[in-house]
């Protein structure tokens, strides 16, 4: 059971979706809660200007928010972003339950949500499938649901979907690679992936091929880790001698990043530039620093909880988000999967978190 | 029966067999010999197969190297393991205790520590932390009488529990660049990280097989009724045999942070299986009474070897897991027909 809650989609990672212009402030360590200050981060506009109110304290709703427990840094950052997320409005009360890998006591805490009457719950479920009954009854019950990264089986229980993007990370990856290698079509493409067996590793690689099928690359060589620093050290060193020379590497997370790195190092090999996933800090530095191999990461968000809060304030007061000309909140918001490189690093450094 | 501890749980053997192989030096020797030829030709087709299949990407120095640094710590783990299960005993908590022993040697202060006098600090952290740990493991066991299967179980959480405390579930980047430097540095054209795994081998080796400690430890797994009324003191001794596994955990963990250059607490994650795998394999049995160093270290090149040839070949882990699971049962199969023959004999 506890494999499954370490199957990190990504270690760490900030900042909200740029195709949203939510426009969020996400991050806990460098923003002090201002009610009215919305988006202060280098996205889009928010609308923050005349014309939307979205942001003015409104009636008072109460936010039950349930997540699994915070056994590594992606997830930690999960609850930590919400939590500030809700603090920067007055009229936001957030019940938060304790983080659990439990499902039995993660369902036993949204009965306790339906029975106070909460106005809406934010729910990033340890298993969607095994949350997505309790979910229809806080429906029936007349609770909005913002279902926040695993999906139910059911679309009944939930009001509005926040989903990341695994297959986008893939393709950001494999886009930013084939721009990369131009033309060069003999170019030897590694991939270095998390545990094999689970769907968001399968959709990672899936977009990653897609996109690299795109400019007639493929991968010429793959092994699979297991999101673990010692995992990644392992794969890579293996990988290396399997492949004597190669052009470019990505590897799905940067937290085995850090193993996959010092056995680059460690077999003295630069002649390849690498590209990762999630964006933890410690990559970006090395983005930033140049001295590495690492050129890209592509994100994960770690701020999608912290979207199903706004969302879920929007939803108890019965308005839209304030750059959709329609009338209410979106059934299902994917994040975008964006490329950081040493162009845009300063960006996204300040709020990424240590993997 | 008292005195010690079978694993019940864990072996395919039938109990019965544990009485048959109070033996002398000389039949140990034998077996394990015999035993050895059938790894070493399942490690001969294995590079066979890689050199056909890969040529001389398989074939280089640089790529035996490699296999064997990658080797060096479940090397090291496992010749640990190795007198644990000879004692008819399990140590579970490896792993974790790996785990936390990575996570202690990288902390802030520890660190700080070995920047202000030398990176040796790092590496004596780790080897402690599991010494300590092989310790309460043996107490719990001996004189708790709890079954090793459970004492070691509850270490096993418990240190992953705690690691994942110290540690905040952060990786723990490495600043002292003399212990990377180190690690990643080799010594006649051999990387130092299976120097280490040599030089805990031959101690092992020369352990088990030339002082009255490795006697010892095969009575004990043989019949622990027999070497307590020959005047051994089995719980004493059992306390000695998991501090010894735990010690080499640490140096495990060492080797570890070597070659990640950081400490985190899901280091050595399901490492304990790879070395009990590797002990068995190599023709160690897991009632006790019988160990063999030089086989466990075959166990551990073959699968090192395994992953290899298949990351050689763009294989998957999938196909990887089905060719290690066979090979584990063929060996224990074997196994078992070896016990069976020499209680024949008896």
């Amino acid at each position: 059971m506890s494999r499954i809650s370490k199957t990190r989609r990504g270690a760490v990672a900030l900042l909200s979706a740029a195709t949203l212009t939510l426009g969020l402030a996400a991050c806990t360590s460098n923003e002090a809660p201002a009610p009215e200050n919305t988006g202060s981060t280098g996205t889009t506009d928010a609308g923050t200007a005349g014309g939307n109110d979205n942001d003015a304290p409104g009636e008072k709703v109460v936010i039950g928010f349930s997540a699994p427990a915070a056994d590594h840094g992606w997830m930690g950052v999960i609850t930590k972003a919400a939590q500030a997320e809700a603090k920067k409005y007055s009229d936001v009360e957030l019940r938060l339950a304790e983080g659990t890998n439990d499902v039995s006591l993660q369902i036993s805490q949204i009965e306790g949500f339906i029975n106070d009457k909460v106005d809406a719950i934010v729910l990033l479920p340890f298993d969607g499938d095994a949350l997505t009954e309790i979910s229809l009854e806080a429906m029936k019950a007349g609770i909005p649901v913002i279902n926040v990264d695993r999906e139910f089986s059911s679309p009944f229980a939930a009001r509005t979907t926040v989903l990341g993007d695994n297959y986008g990370m893939g393709v950001s990856a494999g886009t930013y690679i084939c721009e990369q290698l131009g033309d060069n079509k003999d170019a030897v493409v590694a991939e270095i992936a998390g545990i094999d067996n689970l769907p968001l590793t399968q959709d990672r690689s899936k977009g990653f091929a897609d996109a690299l099928g795109d400019c007639g690359l493929k991968v010429a060589n793959r092994v699979a880790a297991d999101f673990t620093v010692a995992g990644g050290e392992t794969a890579a060193a293996n990988l290396l001698q399997a492949a004597p020379k190669i052009d470019a590497i990505w590897n799905h997370d940067d937290d085995q990043g850090v193993g996959v790195l010092s056995a680059i190092e460690a077999a003295n090999r630069d002649e390849f530039f690498m590209v990762g996933g999630a964006g933890s800090k410690n990559v970006m530095e090395h983005i930033k620093a140049g001295d590495s191999v690492l050129q890209a990461t592509v994100i994960y968000p770690s701020t999608q909880a912290a979207d199903g809060i706004r969302l879920a304030r929007l939803i108890a007061h019965n308005k839209s988000m304030s750059d959709l000309v329609s009338h209410t909140v979106p059934r299902t918001v994917q994040l975008f999967a964006p490329t950081v490189t040493k162009d845009n690093v300063d960006d996204f450094i300040n709020d990424a978190f240590e993997s | 029966m008292s005195e010690t501890t079978t694993s019940p749980a864990s072996n395919g053997a039938p109990p019965n067999a544990v009485p048959a192989h109070t033996q002398t030096t000389s039949r140990r020797g034998n077996g394990s010999f015999v035993r050895n030829i059938g790894l070493v030709v399942a490690l001969i087709l294995l590079i066979a197969v890689g050199v056909v299949t890969s040529g001389e990407r398989f074939a280089s120095v640089d790529n035996l190297m490699t296999i064997l640094r990658l080797a060096s710590a479940m090397g090291v783990l496992a010749i640990g393991m190795t007198f644990v299960i000879t004692t008819g005993g399990i140590d579970l908590s490896v792993g974790a205790v790996m785990g936390l022993s990575t996570v202690w040697a990288t902390t802030l202060a520890t660190q700080t520590m070995a920047q202000n006098s030398t990176w040796l600090v790092i590496a004596a952290t780790a080897i402690i932390v599991g010494l300590v740990c092989g310790v309460i493991n043996g107490v719990i066991i001996a004189y708790g009488k709890v079954v090793a299967f459970i004492a070691t179980l509850a270490m096993m959480v418990a240190s992953r529990g705690l690691a994942e405390i110290i540690s905040n579930r952060q990786t723990q980047l490495i600043k002292v660049k003399e212990f990377t430097a180190f690690m990643r540095d080799s010594f006649l054209g051999i990387p130092n990280l299976v120097w280490i795994m040599i030089v805990v081998a031959v101690i092992g080796w020369f352990i088990m097989n030339r002082t009255t400690f490795g006697r010892r430890t095969i009575a004990v797994g043989g019949n622990p009724e027999a070497a307590r009324l020959a005047g051994i003191n089995v719980r004493r001794h059992l306390v000695y045999v998991y501090a010894l596994c735990g010690t080499t955990a640490g140096i495990a963990a060492v080797m570890m942070l070597g070659r990640t250059n950081s400490g985190s607490s899901t280091t050595g994650y399901l490492y304990e299986l790879d070395a009990i795998a590797a002990v068995v394999v190599g023709g160690t049995l897991l009632v006790g009474g019988r160990g063999t160093i030089v086989g466990t270290l075959l166990g551990v090149l073959l699968f090192t070897t395994l992953t290899n040839v298949f990351v050689q070949n763009n294989m998957s882990t999938s196909a990887q897991a089905v060719a290690k699971g066979v090979i584990i049962v063929a060996a224990v199969l074997l196994q078992q027909q070896f016990a069976a023959r020499e209680k024949a004999h008896t």
